[in-house]
């Protein structure tokens, strides 16, 4: 299944990669072809053509990891823009400049950041910042183990870079690429591209401050979003990865209320991996 | 100087907690079983990020323009739209709502 999905997810990556550069693929096979007619959507049942697997041709393979690298960049543009949010906040909220700065070098995860802005701001405990913070955090842990096959072995040092950039958007671009090596291109292009936008975003918010204005006003919070589903969507190849899927969204929506920020997002995937688990028996 | 220390040991934790995952033995990985796993908790992270970023605002569910943006996304998407254009153009459209005093 692993393979079926991992070329039909090639094949959109190809198409794509060519509308991004606009010139006509480099190679006319049947993905291509049909690459743009609607029947060919990621609703269909996977296909499974002999000789459609993946970076079975040395030009398939750079296609694919330009088209890594485009996602890469494109997601670390959405992201990174989000940062000066983040430096405005900070600093409105009472943070100084340099500390603002640290927690985007340091802690790099924009939510864990946030929170831990929010809760100095309104007076709350350096323990509550920590402990909030830390949550926020926890989904990471799954997010190494999954980039294992496509990162590993690594150079001790190489896997610390490599640990300070995993975030959701390195994972969710690494993941979403049909071929080992454009996984690794998706994963550096975008942890290093939100690695320096980020912290750019997070400088440039803190010194403006709050002549910014709202960031949302610029629906960068709907672009992430957008990203996130851009990710998603070509691995929803079969039923079963669709109402999965579905029922993660669904239990992430209404956990979030009843449980403490951080949490709602990994105790849903683990429900919804377990009930889709369990279903396959 | 207190909230120094803060930052410093919730950035030091941050960092431990992606470590550790880097670090989980490669053996505990290798079985088709856990393989599988991993990739349906792919989708269901991925599927939770959509979501929360779509759909939720501090600790509530909120609807606003976000969600005709994302829709609009979801309809590129299926287009095979490129992910630059799809991403760029749910930006546009919550940026244009919001413009107009909605969400």
């Amino acid at each position: 299944m692993q393979r079926e999905q991992s070329s039909r997810g090639r094949a959109d990556r190809v198409s794509r990669s060519s509308d991004i550069a606009g010139d006509p693929p480099a190679d006319n096979t049947p993905d291509n072809a049909t690459g743009n007619t609607p029947g060919n959507t990621p609703g269909d049942t996977p296909g499974n053509t002999p000789g459609n697997t993946p970076g079975d041709t040395p030009g398939d393979e750079t296609e694919a990891r330009s088209a890594a690298l485009k996602q890469g960049m494109s997601i670390g543009l959405a992201t990174g823009a989000y940062g000066i949010s983040f430096g405005a906040l900070a600093v409105a909220g009472g943070l100084s400049i340099w500390q603002t700065v640290a927690l985007s070098a340091l802690m790099f995860t924009g939510a864990s950041q946030f929170a831990f802005a929010s809760i100095f701001a309104v007076g709350g405990s350096p323990l509550a910042a920590v402990t909030t913070s830390t949550m926020l955090g926890l989904r990471h842990i799954s997010y190494g183990a999954l980039l294992a096959p496509t990162l590993r072995p690594m150079h001790p040092f190489t896997r610390a870079v490599a640990a300070q950039l995993t975030i959701d958007e390195s994972t969710a671009v690494a993941l979403a690429q049909p071929t080992r090596e454009s996984r690794k291109v998706g994963f550096w292009s975008g942890g290093v591209s939100v690695y320096i936008l980020w912290n750019a975003f997070t400088l440039a918010g803190a010194l403006a401050g709050s002549r910014i204005g709202d960031p949302n006003a610029w629906g960068l919070d709907a672009a992430a979003a957008a990203a996130f589903l851009g990710l998603l969507w070509s691995h929803l190849k079969t039923p079963h990865a669709r109402w999965t899927a579905a029922l993660a969204g669904v239990l992430t929506l209404a956990l979030t209320p009843l449980l403490p920020a951080g949490l709602p997002l990994l105790i849903a995937a683990a429900i919804a991996v377990a009930i889709g688990e369990w279903s396959r028996k | 100087m207190i909230w120094w220390i803060a930052l410093l040991v919730a950035a030091l934790l941050s960092f431990g907690i992606k470590l550790t995952g880097h670090l989980i033995p490669e053996t505990w990985l290798a079985h088709p079983a856990v393989r599988r796993t991993a990739d349906l908790l792919t989708v269901c992270l991925l599927a939770a990020l959509v979501a929360k970023q779509t759909l939720t605002s501090g600790t509530g569910v909120a609807v606003d323009a976000r969600v005709p943006a994302v829709a609009v996304a979801a309809l590129l998407l299926w287009r095979k739209a490129p992910f630059i254009v799809v991403v760029a153009v749910a930006a546009g459209v919550a940026a244009g709502l919001r413009a107009l005093g909605w969400g």
